[in-house]
């Protein structure tokens, strides 16, 4: 794997060929923002938190970096009057789900963002994915998965296979930036779990 | 729907993941809806997580997860239509039936959905039900032609 | 049937077809597309069966069910060959009488034919229809001419002459140098060269290599692809195989609309007989090429119709779009180097094979080349599908061509591109159309679809209708799209029901950038173009409905009043007895008013009311007039001057 020469906020970065603008920049010690990543699990690119310029042979031009190949000699900048001000809507957008997440409100302060902007939704989740990519892809065992699109779409568990398998894992729990998650996890639960039984106990 | 010809939709798919919509049509087409234990046996069949199936199930708009009426009445609601008068067709077929887009009569007689685009939008507002587009609809005609169906 | 084995067989085979027919012998073309089959054609045919059956004609008139013209409002078309005479709105009724008279005497039934609206002339031939006249048919021009389930019709008309061409005099570097030659760029939205795509793809360095047909056609408005897969399935056919050979690929898929069964069928259909005839399979036409084709189908997802989501779709997943930072000509389809191209891309490709790039290149514009078909509707007076050389004015496809407004409306806006375009105003009529000026105005080509608008036509209502679609057919994976289009839609609806405030056009031209810069794909990056192009070109209309609560188009419902004029009502109680709410008090010579708090908006009291008298008004931006005292409501005859 040939080797590759970045610039990133000034600084001379080097990275291996294959690796994203966003690994390379964690590998230097250089911070971007992120909601949607996880180093356990394959980039998503849903949140765009992380995006950056990226100025290639005189273009400048806006990637998601937790998705953009490394490339030779592209200069790139984590900041910039454009990214913050994008990176402020996105959080403004978001905490007309969830405006106690204490991660929006952290990146809130940072970017100036007014959690109050747009009018309030019902639902909680932000869509990160975390969850249901790390149920697929880590604990292989396919209990929650979306539903739905675009402004409709949802997180839903599979009641049979989160009965038998949940209790013992909510490895996913802690990902969970808004809470939504437990949220959902115990609704569904109390909407799918065996009647109590109609039977006396019996006499010992 | 009886597993074994779920497995033949299967099988004449060469059992293949990838065409996993493609049985979903099929079957959907048939039955006029997905029951869960189809769902299941597709999964189990073709080895998909039952999260894929139901991802897909209600991704896209041509799958219904709960039963169909006996007539499945589809108002266009593309950009051509709309510009017609779409909206006052659908008006009239909501008051007619009693529906909303998205549900079924308490009979199982009609199913009301909007679709975006037929391809007719020559002939537009257009109407289509169980499969037979109605074309130059006004809301008189569109009361008409519900008119007909048992 | 045997296999045809070599370019030669297939030429000797076509000269067999064409020796056993008489091109005098009278053919009764009826159109059976989706379209004309909605206005009854079925039965149409059906019933010039029968009818020359009866005659016992049938050995010498021919019958056809053939592909769509694209002239649909009109349907059923009925095209009598060798005289090309055209009937439109054809009936049953009118069956014997077309028979009786154009078949059997040669005369033309005069009350069938095309009408121009402007000099009121009547046009016997399709060649002579106004409509058609201005048109350069390239494309569409076979579909009326081929039963579309018919292999053989295809061939009498040249069809795989430019795959026998392509096999035996040239090699498949060549056949990619005169589609890049030629300078075709993508019909299905983007523009982008296809010889340039092609090309990534030929060189990528993986064996394995995909060609596929979107042929989701998402855009509502748009029928191009629909009339080009019923009506002529061969001709994309053709033009798929001749990319497979180009790039080296051996697989082609189509992917179709489930909204389109005839589409499907007729696609399925080709397929087979392709195959039959040894054109698709192994060793095609001693070449040694192999291709094979599968066809899968659209699941109600307009998302599909991009072509990452698409191929994630083909996967068997739900069609959430990748980004395109590895492009899909060289990692698509199972991350295999993948040419993607719209239906009528393909269909012009066996013509450059056929005719030349240098053929191709005098059409056109400057960096616009071909023809382009459009799907001209809405408000306007022919409609159907136009195809066009690029370069045309707006004006004359609209006025020469579309033959105006109907109904002695003014013209307000043609809104292009579908969901990902914006609406060209008036003042810019004279734009010549090709993908760049189009951009260029803030709008785009897209897929074709030309949607007219008039003076009844709300232009906020527009952006607001289009917002509401995307944020139903979006695939909800990225917050600028999902979160951004949820918020447009609230304040664009706001701003229509009357509960704009100020500020909201600042909020909407933020939430516009961040989805034009950080969506992820196409979908939500030209979501808000239809918004972008309504401010910029109607601001007043934006405006007046925050600011004074008005719709100037008097069409928004929570901002218009339906008002009845006393000066004009004459009593005739019509929009009493029709009014569905029962909010119109009135009487015998009575002026009838409507009551405010039980009217609905429903509009039909306006539509109702005879138009010499014009009563029923409607208000917007200003209250409704109080009642007229119930002392003057009498309506009285003025008395004669002795």
């Amino acid at each position: 794997m040939s080797e590759i020469q970045l610039e990133i906020d000034g600084k001379e970065v080097k990275a291996t060929e294959g690796m994203t603008v966003l690994e390379a920049a964690q590998s230097a010690g250089i911070f971007i923002p992120t909601l949607c990543h996880h180093e356990k699990l394959e980039p998503f690119g849903g949140c765009r938190v992380c995006i950056v310029e990226v100025e290639v042979n005189g273009w400048t031009k806006l990637v998601v970096s937790c998705v953009y190949p490394v490339e030779e000699n592209i200069i790139v900048r984590t900041r910039s009057e454009k990214v913050d001000r994008i990176r402020k809507t996105i959080i403004e957008l978001l905490m007309a789900h969830a405006p106690d997440s204490p991660k929006l409100q952290d990146l809130a302060q940072e970017y100036g963002a007014d959690k109050d902007r747009f009018e309030k939704d019902a639902s909680f989740c932000i869509h990160c994915g975390l969850c249901v990519r790390y149920c697929t892809e880590v604990a292989k065992k396919n209990a929650i998965g979306f539903v739905g699109r675009g402004i409709n779409k949802e997180i839903s568990f599979i009641p049979e296979i989160a009965a038998k398998e949940c209790d013992d894992c909510k490895e996913c729990f802690p990902l969970c930036p808004t809470s939504y998650l437990q949220a959902a996890f115990v609704l569904t639960k109390a909407l799918f779990s065996p009647p109590p039984s109609s039977e006396p106990a019996s006499e010992e | 729907m009886d597993n074994d010809r779920i497995d033949q939709i299967i099988d004449k798919h060469q059992g293949e993941a990838s065409s996993l919509i493609q049985v979903l049509l099929e079957i959907q087409t048939e039955n006029h809806w997905l029951p869960k234990e189809a769902l299941e046996r597709v999964g189990e069949k073709l080895q998909v997580p039952l999260t894929r199936i139901q991802h897909i199930a209600t991704f896209y708009k041509a799958f219904s997860l709960v039963p169909k009426g006996r007539h499945e009445v589809h108002i266009c609601v593309g950009t051509a239509c709309h510009v017609r008068g779409a909206t006052r067709i659908l008006d009239t077929v909501e008051e007619a039936t009693g529906i909303k887009p998205g549900e079924t009569d308490l009979d199982l007689k009609f199913s009301l959905e909007t679709v975006n685009c037929l391809g007719c939008c020559a002939l537009g507002p257009v109407v289509e039900v169980d499969g037979k587009v109605h074309g130059k609809m006004s809301p008189v005609k569109t009361a008409e032609v519900l008119k007909i169906y048992e | 049937m045997a296999r045809l084995n070599s370019p030669e067989e297939v030429e000797n085979f076509r000269q067999e077809i064409l020796s056993k027919r008489d091109p005098n012998m009278p053919c009764i073309s009826v159109c059976v597309g989706a379209g004309c089959i909605a206005s009854g054609a079925d039965e149409v045919i059906e019933a010039f069966k029968a009818q020359i059956e009866k005659e016992g004609l049938s050995a010498k008139v021919d019958t056809k069910g053939t592909g769509c013209p694209g002239f649909c409002e009109r349907g059923p078309v009925v095209v009598i060959y060798p005289e090309e005479i055209c009937y439109l709105q054809v009936v049953v009724e009118d069956v014997p009488e077309i028979v009786s008279q154009t078949i059997k005497e040669n005369k033309v039934v005069e009350r069938l034919l095309f009408v121009d609206p402007v000099t009121g002339e009547k046009a016997i031939h399709e060649s002579d229809i106004s409509f058609y006249k201005n048109q350069e048919r390239n494309v569409l021009c076979n579909n009326i001419k081929i039963d579309s389930k018919s292999i053989d019709d295809y061939l009498a008309i040249g069809g795989y002459s430019a795959l026998t061409k392509a096999l035996s005099q040239m090699t498949d570097v060549e056949v990619l140098e005169e589609v890049k030659k030629s300078n075709l760029r993508g019909r299905g939205g983007a523009g982008f060269p296809a010889g340039r795509k092609w090309e990534g793809s030929r060189n990528a360095p993986e064996p394995i290599k995909y060609v596929l047909v979107n042929a989701d056609e998402g855009d509502p408005g748009a029928f191009m692809d629909r009339a080009l897969l019923e009506g002529n399935p061969h001709s994309i056919l053709e033009g798929l195989i001749l990319g497979g050979y180009a790039i080296g690929s051996h697989e082609g898929y189509f992917y179709v609309r489930q909204e389109y069964p005839l589409a499907v069928e007729n696609i399925n259909l080709a397929i087979k007989q392709a195959e039959e005839y040894g054109l698709l399979g192994e060793n095609i036409l001693g070449s040694g090429f192999d291709f094979k084709v599968f066809v899968h189908q659209g699941a109600g997802a307009f998302v599909c119709g991009e072509s990452t989501a698409l191929m994630t779709s083909l996967e068997g997943r739900a069609g959430e779009p990748r980004p395109k930072y590895i492009r899909s000509n060289i990692k698509g389809l199972w991350n295999k180097p993948t040419v993607l191209n719209n239906v009528e891309t393909w269909a012009n490709v066996p013509l450059i094979i056929n005719k030349g790039a240098d053929w191709f290149t005098q059409i056109g514009t400057e960096s616009s080349k071909g023809t382009k078909i459009f799907s001209l509707v809405g408000k306007i007076t022919n409609t159907g599908l136009v195809e066009v050389p690029m370069g045309m004015t707006l004006k004359d496809i609209i006025y020469k061509i579309g033959g105006g407004i109907p109904n002695g409306k003014k013209f307000k806006a043609v809104q292009t591109g579908g969901p990902s375009g914006g609406c060209i105003p008036e003042e810019l009529l004279d734009l010549e159309v090709g993908f760049d000026e189009l951009t260029k105005a803030g709008s785009m080509m897209g897929s074709g679809g030309m949607i007219v608008l008039d003076e009844d036509t709300c232009m906020v209502d527009v952006a607001r209708y289009f917002i509401n679609f995307l944020t139903d057919e979006s695939c909800g994976k990225c917050v600028p799209c999902r979160e951004g289009l949820r918020q447009m839609h609230r304040i664009l609806t706001n701003i229509t029901e009357g509960k704009g405030k100020e500020g909201d056009i600042e909020l909407l031209e933020e939430l516009a950038e961040t989805a034009v810069e950080a969506s992820l794909c196409a979908l939500g990056k030209s979501a808000p173009n239809p918004f972008l192009s309504t401010l910029r070109y109607f601001r007043d209309e934006y405006e007046a409905h925050i600011k004074e609560k008005r719709c100037p188009a008097l069409s928004c419902k929570e901002l218009i009043s339906f008002y009845i004029d006393p000066a004009k009502c004459k009593a005739c109680g019509i929009c009493f007895k029709k009014c569905p709410a029962e909010a119109i008090d009135g009487g015998k010579k009575k002026i009838h008013i409507i009551d405010q708090e039980k009217c609905t908006k429903c509009g039909t009291c306006f539509e109702v009311c005879p138009s010499k008298f014009g009563a029923v008004t409607k208000i917007s931006g200003e209250p409704v007039p109080p009642p007229v005292p119930e002392e003057e409501r009498m309506i009285t005859k003025k008395s004669k001057e002795k």
